[in-house]
């Protein structure tokens, strides 16, 4: 496995950049692969970056979980390779069905552009491995459809499983709904697939990257996600 | 077709439109639910069956769409209705 | 009764305007010819009614690589990085459909950055509403934040700032100035005029429909009226994955050397570009209306010239670079339709069905358009309004007037609209928005770029050439507080109706007064915008001047000075000249005595210069709190600095006038005691101390901080809900 992560550029991403600045600032080999892309045997890793993929017409993601890109990433993720899904990432992985429920508007229908909390509620899966359960992370959110919803049955196999793995906070790690951001259920923020290498969060990991950005709490999803580019097996 | 919202799911434009209108006045308000409307000019006479007078509406394809693109059944509804 | 206007009265052109079209063409206009004219020669496009006086304004600087003239201003950054700036005003469009006419305006400030060959890399706005009170207003408001949310969120660009002013005189003629920035390598540098004999004009984007034709003309050149709402149908809708798509083809265009000159089309769509491309180029065109691609059936080659349909630029390409442009556009699945072809001679041809509909010296569009030296004079009440000044009390509560001020949307906290926007993409953004200037870093270098958005109608109004003078010290005030030295300016100025004299008079004097202070400062003024008849029911706005200022610091300040590094125990200065008579305008005067009137105070071209860069030194050295006081003084700056910091202060012995006359020249100092570096020839005094929980200032009062902080909080909320 050569390490390279796969960074997706759809029509309308606009993190891609960003992506791969932090990704490479923490010594990972990342690429921009275009999502016409058809063949990503190269990578060992994809991250579907922020942005209004296809303008996030009819739903956010819902184009874009058919670009010619999307069996390959279906196939890493099934092989067990990481896969992260940040922002709208996170609703295109959703909308393929490679993560359980789904994203609706903000409860006060705002658009929110502001550094949120969020507590590392397990350590299982490629997003939080190298993280403490209990960790407070100071991280950008910046959506208007950042509410998570799921049926009553995928919710609670999430819960039971420990897989969700950030929940919105406030600074000093209380979870409760003064500190929800956007109504999301649970006050979850971010959570892995069943093996725990496809993980997603709506806040921005790689805009809490650096010091001089006003802070570097993002530095540790991005490193447990380059991290899980080498190992074997992914444990949840 | 019409596209709406799963009860039961958080709709928080129906939540703030209904209190809007309660706001109005107009108590009698209950539950509001959020969709949308799709119209589809659909122009391939092939989709048409062969007895005369079928719309195309019972065809698997139109369902299809809704399915696989059109609505996210995660979160939606939908229903089809031909028009002249 | 039916209307008898003439043909051309009823497309907005005079006779003496139509007489001149004559004499140009030696003939009478075609249909569709007539249309090109009446759109080119608009107020809005020609700028007939101002163009005279602009020049006055100094634009020449040995770091301007393009002034005024182009689409957008680009200056050099050194090490071979250039930035491309510019700011315009969409007026009388947010007025009839807020959303949509902030989102175009946006989407308009884009194009002209990109069509430089820059990336945008932030952008500004600065907007101005009547009174919260009334609920139009705030529908206006609302709508008008959420349409450059709406925008720029999606079209990928972060919003880095902006200002808000409300004022009665803006209920019926909101304000919506957009500012953007780019960022350029010198050799990606593009320009827009045509050029090679037989090379194609490239028409990008979006397909051409009936949106906003006569747009320009229309909405921009007339004020308002009892029939502003049949205007609707005018209102350009904008779609920003579009412009995304668009601003990603050209940047892969640019890349690949396949573009010889390219132009965005804005009001008065292909009429404008075809004509001021080939003018530029000292060429001329030959344009083919059937190969336009059209979103709506049957439209009139005068509907297709007129159209502003967004999201469209007219590249320069040659033959043998069709194919690949073509292949890119592809990618980025827009459409690239060959519309025309360069050729020599200057004549602009438009051919549609097989017909000529056109034949016009492509140059006459733009430099044949008519410029008025309209009457000027002082309006009647000047006189008796600087006489009336404000009746001020012997002494002040000044816990009842600081929460007062406070609590006025305008001055208290504005996050509710700023955190809307996103303001962190393309991880920038050392400084972010909510301190006096955004601060961004360039990767890669050890270079910043600061940029504040200044205006004020009220101090304008009441004397345009002081006003205007002293919005450019306090831009570059709010550069300067970050660590930047102020750079460039580009301008918005928005008006009445010019053909009333006493508008003209602001005019000049408002142009008169900024360039004096440009010139002081040692600052280029690269580009501008001029928004004229914002009148409606015969009453004119106030003459408001927006001023962008760009400031550019080498090397980045280690650690900028923000609002919240105050610290309990740390000093507390004022710098600058002392003032304590400054109040025609003033926050107090306004908000509390409920009076408009006096004549505000002079800037001083010796001091305020050497304040300037007094700031720009402390910011750079690393000092904890620079800030520039504006509205409310010395009182407001301090108490958003104890409120951002959580630390009380406690001001020492001060006439209260000091604490809240409003200068141009001033700003406050938060650092460690004895840490204040020396600032010759600038008068600089302690004025107190940080800590506690009040905000103490001695025999006037004081506020308890948390009291403060929760009323500048809600002061904007709590009049949307």
């Amino acid at each position: 496995m050569t390490g390279k992560v796969a960074v997706v550029v759809f029509p309308g991403s606009n993190c891609e950049h960003d992506v791969v600045h932090a990704l490479r600032l923490l010594g990972g080999d990342a690429e921009l692969v275009w999502h016409r892309v058809s063949d990503l045997s190269e990578f060992s890793g994809v991250v579907l970056p922020g942005g209004f993929a296809h303008g996030d017409y009819l739903r956010t993601g819902a184009i874009a979980r058919f670009s010619p890109v999307m069996p390959e990433v279906e196939r890493l993720a099934a092989a067990g390779a990481p896969v992260l899904g940040i922002c709208n990432g996170f609703q295109v992985l959703c909308e393929a069905g490679l993560l359980p429920g789904a994203m609706v508007a903000n409860r006060d229908l705002e658009f929110i552009s502001r550094p949120v909390h969020v507590r590392v509620e397990s350590t299982g899966g490629v997003l939080t491995a190298n993280a403490s359960v209990g960790d407070v992370l100071r991280i950008p959110l910046n959506s208007y459809e950042g509410n998570f919803v799921a049926p009553p049955a995928a919710l609670d196999a999430l819960e039971s499983a420990g897989r969700v793995v950030l929940r919105y906070c406030d600074a000093e790690g209380n979870v409760d709904e003064s500190s929800n951001p956007n109504g999301s259920t649970n006050a979850i923020a971010g959570i892995v697939g069943a093996a725990g290498n496809v993980a997603g969060l709506m806040p921005h990991p790689e805009r809490a990257s650096e010091a001089i950005l006003g802070s570097a709490d993002g530095r540790v999803l991005l490193e447990s996600f380059l991290a899980s580019l080498h190992s074997a097996a992914v444990v949840t | 077709m019409s596209i709406t919202r799963k009860a039961g799911l958080s709709d928080p434009e129906g939540v703030a439109t209904g209190r809007a209108l309660r706001d109005l006045g107009y108590d009698e308000v209950g539950e509001v639910h959020f969709g949308r409307a799709i119209t589809l000019e659909i122009d391939d006479g092939r989709l048409l069956d062969a007895a005369e007078g079928a719309t195309p509406v019972a065809d698997g394809r139109i369902r299809e769409m809704c399915e696989r693109l059109l609505a996210n059944p995660v979160i939606e509804d939908y229903s089809i209705e031909a028009l002249p | 009764m039916t209307s008898v206007l003439s043909p051309h009265a009823q497309l907005g052109m005079t006779d003496g305007e139509y007489d001149s079209l004559v004499a140009i063409l030696g003939r009478e206009p075609r249909p569709a010819e007539l249309a090109m004219y009446s759109v080119m020669w608009s107020e809005h496009c020609s700028y007939k009614s101002s163009r005279a006086w602009l020049g006055r304004f100094p634009t020449e600087a040995p770091w301007v690589v393009v002034g005024p003239g182009e689409n957008a201003g680009v200056v050099d950054l050194g090490d071979g990085w250039l930035a491309a700036l510019r700011i315009e005003s969409h007026n009388h469009p947010s007025f009839v459909e807020p959303y949509q006419g902030a989102a175009t305006g946006v989407g308009g400030i884009l194009r002209d950055i990109f069509t430089m060959g820059a990336r945008p890399i932030a952008v500004w706005n600065a907007i101005r509403f009547g009174s919260l009170d009334d609920a139009r207003n705030r529908y206006l408001l609302q709508g008008v934040v959420s349409g450059i949310a709406g925008y720029g969120n999606a079209v990928g660009v972060p919003t880095l700032g902006g200002e808000l002013e409300l004022s009665a005189g803006y209920a019926k003629n909101p304000l919506v100035n957009v500012m953007a920035l780019g960022l350029l390598r010198r050799e990606q540098l593009v320009l827009s005029g045509a050029s090679g004999e037989g090379n194609l004009a490239v028409l990008l984007g979006a397909s051409t429909g009936r949106d906003g034709i006569g747009g320009a003309s229309i909405l921009a050149s007339t004020g308002f009226d009892e029939a502003s709402g049949a205007k609707r149908p005018s209102v350009q809708i904008g779609d920003p994955f579009e412009e995304k798509k668009l601003i990603e083809a050209c940047l892969e265009l640019y890349d690949r050397g396949l573009v010889v000159g390219i132009q965005d089309l804005g009001a008065a769509g292909i009429s404008c570009a075809a004509s001021e491309s080939a003018a530029k180029g000292g060429m001329g065109m030959v344009v083919d209306l059937d190969d336009v691609p059209l979103r709506e059936p049957d439209m009139t080659p005068g509907e297709i010239l007129m159209s502003e349909s967004q999201e469209r630029m007219l590249a320069i390409v040659t033959p043998q670079d069709l194919h690949s442009v073509k292949e890119v556009a592809a990618k980025w699945e827009i459409d690239a339709a060959v519309i025309g072809t360069v050729t020599a001679g200057g004549a602009l041809e438009v051919r549609h069905h097989g017909e000529v509909v056109a034949d016009v010296p492509a140059a006459s569009l733009s430099e044949g358009a008519p410029s008025y030296r309209r009457p000027a004079a002082p309006p009647a009440v000047l006189e008796r309004l600087w006489s009336d000044a404000p009746v001020l009390p012997a002494g002040i509560d000044m816990e009842d007037v600081l929460l007062r001020l406070l609590d006025d949307p305008a001055i208290g906290d504005r996050s509710w609209i700023y955190h809307q926007y996103d303001h962190l993409l393309f991880l920038n953004t050392v400084v972010e928005p909510g301190h006096d200037g955004a601060l961004l870093r360039i990767k890669g270098t050890d270079k910043a770029l600061a940029v504040s958005t200044d205006g004020n109608g009220a101090v304008c109004g009441l004397d345009p050439r002081r006003g205007a003078a002293r919005i450019v010290y306090e831009a570059a005030l709010n550069v300067a507080v970050v660590g930047t030295r102020p750079y460039a300016v580009v301008d918005n100025l928005n008006l009445g109706n010019p053909e009333k004299p006493a508008v003209m008079w602001q005019l000049i004097e408002t142009i008169e007064g900024m360039s004096e202070a440009c010139e002081a400062l040692g600052i280029p003024v690269v580009g501008g915008n001029v928004s004229l008849y914002n009148e409606t029911d015969g009453a004119d706005i106030d003459p408001t001047p927006v001023v962008g200022m760009l400031g550019l610091a080498d090397p980045i300040p280690q650690q900028p000075p923000r609002l919240d590094r105050a610290e309990e125990g740390m000093g507390i200065w004022l710098v600058g000249p002392e003032d304590d008579a400054d109040f025609a305008a003033a926050a107090y005067t306004r908000v509390v005595l409920a009076h408009l009137g006096g004549r505000p105070g002079d800037v001083d071209h010796e001091v305020g210069p050497a304040v300037v860069r007094a700031a720009t030194k402390l910011a750079q050295a690393g000092v904890p709190v620079v800030h520039d006081l504006s509205a409310g003084g010395m009182a407001v700056a301090l108490a958003e600095v104890c409120i951002r910091s959580g630390v009380g202060a406690s001001v020492v012995e001060r006439s209260w006038r000091g604490l809240l006359a409003e200068g141009p020249h001033r700003f406050l100092v938060v650092a460690p005691a004895g840490a204040l570096p020396d600032l010759p020839g600038v008068p600089t005094r302690k004025v107190g101390t940080m800590g506690g929980t009040r905000i103490d200032f001695g025999r006037h009062g004081s506020v308890a901080l948390e009291h403060a902080r929760r009323v500048w909080q809600e002061a904007l909320p709590r009049r949307l809900r």
